[in-house]
């Protein structure tokens, strides 16, 4: 049995699996029902001044008859008062005091709101604060959520207001609505961020009701743009978090979120920096008890591996995530096709054919039986054929020797400016390699 | 006697092929569909449905996100011989069947899956518990089978000293000599008793309680007893020629064919099995894997009384099995050499009554008696009860049927607990193996709550 307890900037749980700040933990009942499941963690849905939220919230993308591939919801911060909010806090960190109890915030870009609000809260004994600079719709309207958080002055300065008034640990939970979510990040540390979470949700839009023309989900006849969440949008978070824990500058803990519904996903967001994770769709389509299967899952790989605790793993793979510029030029893989594993499908065939390197070929042998064979000469070891492929071990990506040292283009530039020293424009193509 | 023939065996070869597994394994992409498509229901039918209670949606789940350890152990947890029951248990009546998406498309194959899982721990070598720490109490448990291996794996995870008494050379019970290998390859449930012996549980194999250790002396030196020890051989079915060669028990028919002897011979063979539950049909299949010409059932009541569930019975008809209804049998005919010829019969008819237990009543159609020519006779028409055993441990029972407090398993004899087929009948109980498994649990939780409610008294 793994040691599956984590610290996250000083902030201790049992194991790394927390409830993000959403429906799953509107309460002290809910939070109270998880942490008896076995979540690690919760952060408590934004605190703020209560709004009005609307009927009809969410949405869901199915894909090929599997449910909820992504979420979709135009859902505000809490619509309970404040006090009652305090007073669950309260009483969930009395019966839980082992379990870390994160509570996020969202007030206007105003000083003395944010001393308010974080003294309030901090006064009923909480384990930390999670700024929300993130929600895309509604908030962001009112000038908080991405609105704020798109804009790295600002989380830099709201930061600073709520550390100054901050006992505990100070998460800055980041929008993924930017072009690059390593300025935001610095910024939230420059303020004095012990730990930034990320990612919130994505701008989007659900669908639309091709029959009645209505927006999915619609209030009353309109729509709006929603956060989108679930297992569709782990890729991007999973290379936010993994620019973010890459960013010398940054250099805080990183609570992964985005997309997690396995305890695989987990270890993928700590291998590439983070410290813990946060959930909120799995919990929304399961119920708390998944967490039971992703707790297993990650205690068996754990001691599979035997690696005693799994603070081990993160970071682990963030070395491997570099730059196009450093990638090895001169490494090939080329496609292998295993007749006796290929059912025949033929869909590596058309796939190279119609839109990769035109080489895999349809062949008869002497017996009349149909084969496909890979032209290894031709292959561009895209990995087209691997992925269209329904079958385990049918194709094989196998690493070709070509015999040439390693070199990258950032390398080749260099060598270019070596060749030419001297000649006037070797400095600039240098420089665009970088 | 133009109608006699000689059979011969099948070749070692042949045996071994007509007798491997029926069903193959779901592969890893049919596992990882299957998995997916399961709902994860919330308080899910196939869970309440299956009698050990096993968390199907969880086990499902880890099998879809590549946690087998962790399905296998969710299984095992629950049911100390969920790999045995991945392959014998009639999934349609139990986890399948309460399956929700039995309307919307079609159920879980959750005993496939179940399999795929436990086959990963028995194929990967896993060990999947660990004793508990020592409680100082020792506990036997007279007979092998699925209810004792049962009991003795839960009272080892919870402390106890456990000793097995077995009459066989092997333990596992019916698992390992009774259900035909087409459907539960013999290693499978030699793969559980092993798990039960690396908890430290002593298995004493080829050891009789009753004859070669004294009830006595069990009831002296141990704490609690558990009994386990099934049900016996065919009864007689007090016809003339029951004595012939050619006629076999059932029982001991199908454990022919998984002891490793030479397979018996009924190549070319007339056959006629004489009952209509699931042994017979286990009798008849293998007939028919042993290489027979014909194999015939013979029911003296209708295919509605028949008490083979219906995927046996369609399992026996694509087999070739063919059935005689409404025919009862007479007595054997043998020849000079003592050897079976015929099988008298005579036809029955339904009388339009209903007997006590629900059932058609029928009766013989006068003058009907026929001769059906035969080379060999099984007999499968239910088990004896193993009384000589049930009188020496002086517990209450019911012609046979050993009476227990349904939750606690527990006997009229304070320290003895009774689960599995010696307390199956007589209105108590199903004989499954799951439901002997869930006996043999329940024996030992109230074993435990027993001792826990008295601590041993030794610490003062
Ligand atoms: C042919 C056949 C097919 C079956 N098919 C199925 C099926 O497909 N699915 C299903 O769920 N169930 C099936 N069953 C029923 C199932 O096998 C039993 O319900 C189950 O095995 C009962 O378990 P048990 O532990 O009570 O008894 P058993 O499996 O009979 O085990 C009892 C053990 O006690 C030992 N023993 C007996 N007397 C003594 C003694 N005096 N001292 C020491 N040891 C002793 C025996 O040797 C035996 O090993 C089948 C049964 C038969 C006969
Ligand atoms: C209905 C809904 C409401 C949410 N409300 C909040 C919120 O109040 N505060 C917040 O920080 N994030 C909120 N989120 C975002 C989640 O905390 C999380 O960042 C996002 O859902 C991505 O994780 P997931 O893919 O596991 O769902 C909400 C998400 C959903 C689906
Ligand atoms: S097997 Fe069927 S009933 Fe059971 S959890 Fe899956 S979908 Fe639900």
């Amino acid at each position: 049995m793994a040691d599956l307890r984590i610290n996250l900037a000083g902030i201790p749980a049992p194991n790394p699996f927390w409830l993000a700040s959403a429906p799953p933990t509107n309460t002290g009942y809910q939070v109270q029902r998880a942490f008896e499941a076995g979540w690690g963690g919760a952060v408590w849905k934004t605190l703020g001044d209560p709004i009005i939220n609307t009927s009809s919230r969410f949405a869901a993308v199915h894909f090929n008859g599997q449910r909820v591939a992504g979420f979709n919801n135009i859902e505000l911060i809490t619509d309970r008062p404040l006090e009652v909010n305090l007073k669950e806090i309260y009483e969930t960190k009395k019966r839980f005091p082992n379990h870390a109890l994160v509570v996020s915030l969202m007030v206007e870009p105003k000083r003395e709101k944010w001393h308010e609000i974080v003294k309030r809260v901090e006064a009923v004994g909480v384990d930390g604060l999670e700024l929300n600079f993130g929600c895309p719709h509604g908030m962001a309207e009112r000038g908080m959520g991405s609105a704020s958080g798109q804009q790295p002055d600002l989380v830099e300065k709201q930061t600073m207001w709520a550390k100054e008034a901050a006992q505990t640990p100070v998460i800055v939970k980041l929008t993924p609505n930017i072009t690059d979510i390593t300025v935001v990040a610095r910024h939230a540390v420059m303020g004095g961020a012990d730990a930034i979470s990320l990612i919130n949700t994505i701008n989007s839009l659900a669908g639309v009701d091709i029959h009645t023309w209505n927006t999915v989900p619609h209030v009353g006849g309109k729509g709006a743009h929603g956060g989108y969440c679930g297992p569709a949008v782990k890729p991007i978070a999973l290379s936010m978090v993994a620019e973010c824990a890459k960013d010398r500058a940054i250099g805080v803990p990183i609570s992964g979120i985005g997309g997690i519904s396995s305890w695989q996903d987990a270890v993928e967001f700590m291998l590439m920096g983070a410290s813990g994770v946060q959930i909120c769709t799995a919990a929304m389509h399961h119920g708390f008890r998944i967490v039971e299967e992703m707790i297993d899952g990650l205690n068996n790989y754990l001691d599979e591996k035997g690696i005693a605790s799994v603070m081990e793993l993160t970071g682990q793979a963030v070395s491997r995530y570099s730059t196009w510029g450093e990638l090895d030029l001169n490494y090939r893989v080329v496609a292998r096709i295993n007749d006796e594993t290929c059912i025949a499908c033929n869909k590596c065939h058309i796939a190279c054919e119609d839109t990769s390197h035109q080489c895999i070929d349809m062949l008869t042998d002497e017996g009349g039986r149909r084969y496909l064979k890979v032209r290894e000469e031709d292959c561009v070891g895209c990995n087209l054929c691997s992925i269209v492929c329904p079958v385990d071990g049918a194709i094989d990506m196998v690493e070709v020797s070509g015999g040439q040292a390693s070199m990258s283009w950032n390398e080749m530039q260099q060598a270019i400016v070596r060749a030419n020293a001297g000649d006037d424009t070797a400095s600039t193509t240098g420089k665009e390699a970088v | 006697m133009d109608h006699e023939r000689t059979t011969m065996r099948l070749t070692r070869e042949a045996f071994a092929a007509n007798f491997a597994e029926t069903e193959q394994g779901l592969t890893r992409r049919s596992a990882m569909e299957e998995s997916n498509r399961c709902l994860y229901c919330y308080d899910a039918p196939c869970i309440k449905a299956c009698p050990t209670g096993i968390n199907v949606p969880s086990f499902i789940k880890r099998i879809a996100t590549d946690n087998l350890k962790g399905a296998a152990a969710a299984i095992m947890d629950a049911n100390p011989v969920g790999a045995s029951c991945s392959r014998v248990c009639p999934t349609e009546e139990l986890c399948e069947g309460a399956c929700v998406l039995n309307d919307a498309s079609e159920p879980i194959r959750i005993g496939l899956l179940q399999r795929y899982a436990t086959d990963w721990a028995i194929n990967g070598g896993a060990t999947l518990f660990q004793a508990g720490v020592s409680n100082g109490r020792r506990t036997a448990v007279i007979g092998g089978g699925p209810a004792g291996l049962s009991a003795a794996r839960e009272l080892a995870r919870s402390g106890f000293a456990v000793t097995v008494f077995e009459a066989k050379p092997l333990a596992g019970g019916l698992d390992t000599y009774g259900i035909v290998s087409f459907r539960l390859p013999q290693h499978v449930s030699l793969w559980e008793v092993e798990q039960v012996r690396k908890l430290g549980v002593d298995i004493r194999t080829g050891v009789s309680v009753g004859s070669d250790i004294a009830v006595s002396e069990l009831i002296e030196q141990y704490d609690a007893v558990v009994l386990a020890v099934g049900m016996g051989q065919v009864p007689s079915l007090g016809i003339e020629g029951e004595a012939l060669e050619g006629v076999y028990d059932a029982i001991r028919f199908v454990e022919a064919t998984k002891t490793g002897e030479l397979p018996l011979p009924l190549k070319g063979a007339r056959v006629a099995v004489i009952g209509a539950g699931n042994t017979a049909i286990d009798a008849a299949t293998c007939s028919v894997r042993l290489g027979a010409d014909n194999v015939k059932m013979v029911y003296r009541r209708t295919k509605d009384e028949m008490t083979a569930y219906a995927f046996e019975y369609e399992f026996a008809k694509r087999d070739g099995v063919e059935f005689s209804w409404l025919t009862a049998p007479v007595r054997i005919v043998g020849n000079a050499d003592g050897k079976v010829t015929h099988l008298e019969c005579v036809r029955m008819a339904l009388t339009g009554d209903v007997g006590k237990d629900g059932r058609a009543l029928t009766m013989p159609v006068e003058g009907s008696e026929f001769l059906l020519p035969v080379d060999a006779v099984i007999l499968a028409i239910g088990q004896s009860r193993r009384l000589e055993l049930i009188e020496q441990l002086g517990i209450t029972h019911n012609r046979g049927v050993v009476i227990v407090d349904e939750e606690t398993r527990r006997t009229s004899h304070p320290m003895i607990y009774a689960a599995g087929d010696v307390a199956f009948g007589a209105g108590q109980g199903e004989a499954m193996v799951v439901s002997a498994a869930e006996q043999g649990k329940r024996a030992a939780r109230a074993i435990e709550r027993h001792f826990a409610a008295k601590p041993r008294s030794e610490a003062i």
